[in-house]
């Protein structure tokens, strides 16, 4: 395939994996964060693991936008398709995420509830304009990337006239979690994760620019190198990473230039600025309450927020209690550190989000890379 | 004016729709068994007119029966339809175990309402595709359900083919250092099926790969190697297959990707959704574990063949307590090749 395979050369990946080693110190061990669930699936995906040296370790970050969806999120959803009799469109992932009393979207459609899966925004709506009768939720999950094309939803239903479609808003933004991590006690005060910088998400930058992370590398003296989803982008960028630590640089650098830009897509942050506005406070799976870190839909646009028009009140709910995914999604522990894992909790039946999508810290570690867990095969 | 007490209106193929009385067991469904089925099928079993067909009882050999149902959506798709799928489908499953398959059984469930004019066309397909394969449609069955409780047409085929004596294949029998063989291009099918469902808006040339395989399989027994085990990789892909085998076997196994061959449009289409080409529905391929010492041998018989001109040897058996089936990816890493978790694309079959 013309201008993917480029950037899964596996020669080119040899003679990085070449500069990495060359680059490393052996006295110094280096740990990077991914903070993208995009570059988690491709690391396992490609078997990057295989081609760093033992000292540059990477640890797998939040940003799999299924896996930090709270609980008490899905199981609004799924009241609204059982109790309300709405039809409830969401992505693929989100069907399979564990909610309270043993349901998912997936076990709710199975109980009845008119619970579609769709690939995009467009679908949702047409699904509205052909079902004049029932009222049509879109649940809005994802990080940045995903935020445009559903600020473009509300504003299509609006110049369509549409009253029976309305979006359950859960999006998230990617810079409150990274300044949720870095201000964490285990991070700040207690040492116990040893970040020495982080590959910045690709997608989310093409639309938010690389400037938003410059706080970071200045305030937390962390380098940030934004890296695009391809094997070799993800190489090149622990390249960039080691250097910058081995000359005690903390820059944002931008491996990703093929598609993000300092500033980023200005039409899209304004669509996104005219439809949506910061919440006060959002709950996420594994971080908890974080300020000023998701976005509801404006007032203007009332008539399209599914909370508003139910009159929807959050309730928190707590996870299972030995599921390690809160310390997993901020870095604290390994999938494999989890009693849990591969146990009673498997991509099949998972118990915590991490295990549910292929870019969650927990199924990328079960599905390629569990011959790497202690006492696995040796082959 | 003469009365004709022997005239029965013809069915309207053209304009027609199936009705609650075609499934009757009245006068209106031997009317369609006469007038649709058997025009397209006909041969000297189905001929006797009975409730099931009388065979000769084979000579030697052991006797291998399979069936599979089929609910494809849609029902026509480029390079095939329901018809001849649920012909290929079942003559593979007969095949893969070494049979050569003599007789098929066929039963519809057809939804009120639907046209005769597809079902003409999709009984048409089934007869040429048993015609093709010399694997005549020999006894079934017609039910009809009310609107709304089936879609269209569900076809469930059922197949009865012969194992010569000294062929013996089965998903037990792979061993360390055994080679693992694909027929062709993983993911042609499941792409083709995709590409029309998910109004994806791609102009797609991508074409299912529904074939029947006993002909390729023929030749490989012809080479008389040691071939331990066949399977065609429809549902759950390469990937769930060579579980099955691993698990069955109590062996692992270790993948090549970049020796896996897989069409361009199929690639860019799977990389456009987020799917892998490993757990992608195939109607046409096949994976056979052969000894090492015969590999070589029965690669040039699968590459001679039509079906077979993609062929490749793709990995080896390993010893593995884990039966981890694991794959060098073309990058240089390492990564497990794991069971289809949850349903990637429902009726693609």
């Amino acid at each position: 395939m013309k201008y993917v395979d480029e950037f899964r050369d596996g020669k080119l990946a040899q003679v990085l994996a070449g500069a990495i080693a060359a680059a490393a110190r052996p006295e110094h061990s280096y740990s990077f964060m991914e903070f993208c669930g995009g570059h988690t699936h491709a690391i396992s995906r490609y078997g990057v693991a295989d081609l760093l040296p033992p000292n540059v370790r990477m640890v797998h970050g939040p940003g799999c936008p299924v896996c930090v969806l709270p609980i008490g999120r899905i199981d609004m959803a799924i009241a609204l398709a059982l109790e309300q009799g709405v039809t409830l469109c969401t992505y693929g992932d989100t069907l399979r995420v564990p909610a309270s009393k043993g349901l998912s979207l997936l076990k709710a459609k199975a109980q009845g509830g008119d619970i579609r899966m769709v690939y995009s925004t467009a679908d949702a709506l047409r699904i509205a304009q052909e079902n004049p009768a029932k009222h049509v939720v879109f649940l809005a999950i994802d990080f940045e990337t995903t935020t445009p094309p559903t600020a473009v939803a509300i504003k299509q239903a609006r110049a369509l006239g549409l009253e029976n479609f309305s979006v359950l808003c859960c999006h998230v933004l990617t810079p409150a979690a990274i300044s949720n991590i870095l201000e964490s006690p285990e991070v700040r005060k207690l040492g116990t994760v040893p970040l020495d910088g982080f590959i910045g998400p690709a997608h989310v930058s093409t639309v938010i620019g690389s400037r938003p992370y410059e706080f970071f590398a200045a305030e937390y003296r962390k380098p940030v190198v934004i890296a695009g989803f391809e094997p070799l982008d993800v190489m090149q960028a622990v390249l960039m990473l080691v250097r910058q630590v081995n000359e005690g640089r903390a820059e944002v650098e931008n491996e990703f230039t093929r598609a993000v830009t300092r500033d980023g897509n200005l039409k899209a942050q304004e669509l996104v600025a005219e439809v949506f506005e910061l919440r006060r406070a959002f709950e996420w799976r594994g971080l908890g309450l974080v300020p000023y870190s998701a976005l509801k839909i404006r007032s203007e646009y009332a008539s399209y927020d599914t909370e508003f028009r139910y009159a929807l009140d959050y309730q928190s709910v707590a996870d299972n209690r030995a599921c390690e995914c809160g310390a997993i999604l901020r870095g604290v522990k390994r999938p494999q550190d989890c009693k849990l894992f591969g146990t009673v909790c498997t991509p099949d039946n998972p118990i915590g989000s991490c295990m549910v999508s292929s870019e969650g810290a927990c199924a990328a570690h079960y599905s390629y890379g569990r011959f790497r867990v202690q006492g696995g095969s040796s082959q | 004016m003469s009365v004709r007490p022997d005239y029965v209106r013809p069915l309207d193929i053209k304009n027609g729709r199936v009705d609650l009385s075609h499934g009757s067991g009245g006068r209106a469904m031997a009317q369609l068994i006469e007038e649709l089925f058997a025009r397209h099928f006909d041969n000297e079993f189905l001929r006797q007119g009975n409730d099931g067909a009388t065979l000769p009882a084979p000579a030697g050999g052991r006797l291998v029966m399979a069936c599979d149902g089929h609910v494809v959506s849609p029902l026509f798709f480029p390079g095939g339809d329901i018809g001849c799928l649920s012909v290929h489908g079942t003559i593979n499953d007969v095949a893969v175990m070494g049979a050569k398959p003599l007789w098929l059984a066929a039963s519809f469930i057809l939804a009120e309402g639907f046209p005769l004019a597809d079902l003409d066309r999709i009984v048409a397909s089934m007869a040429q595709a048993a015609r093709e394969a010399g694997v005549p449609i020999v006894t079934g069955d017609t039910k009809v359900v009310e609107q709304g409780k089936a879609d269209g047409v569900f076809i469930s085929t059922t197949g009865v083919g012969v194992v010569p004596d000294g062929v013996r294949l089965s998903g037990e029998r792979a061993r360390p250092g055994d080679v693992i063989l694909l027929s062709g291009t993983l993911g042609d099918h499941g792409m083709a099926i995709m590409a029309l469902r998910e109004n994806l808006g791609f102009s797609s040339a991508i074409v299912s790969d529904t074939a029947a395989l006993h002909g390729l399989i023929e030749a490989m027994l012809a080479t008389g190697a040691d071939l331990r085990v066949l399977r065609d990789p429809t549902r759950g892909g390469l990937a769930t297959t060579l579980n099955e085998i691993a698990r069955q076997s109590g062996a692992g196994m270790m993948l090549d990707e970049a020796a896996i061959p897989v069409n361009s449009e199929v690639a860019a289409a799977c990389e456009f959704l987020g799917l892998d080409p490993l757990y992608v529905a195939n109607e046409g391929k096949l994976v056979a574990v052969v000894a090492a010492a015969d590999a070589e041998r029965v690669l040039a018989a699968m590459r001679a063949h039509p079906l077979g001109e993609r062929a490749a040897r793709i990995g080896s058996v390993v010893e593995d307590a884990h039966h981890f089936v694991q794959m060098t990816t073309g990058f240089g890493g390492r990564r497990i090749v794991d069971w289809l978790t949850g349903e990637q694309l429902p009726r693609i079959c």
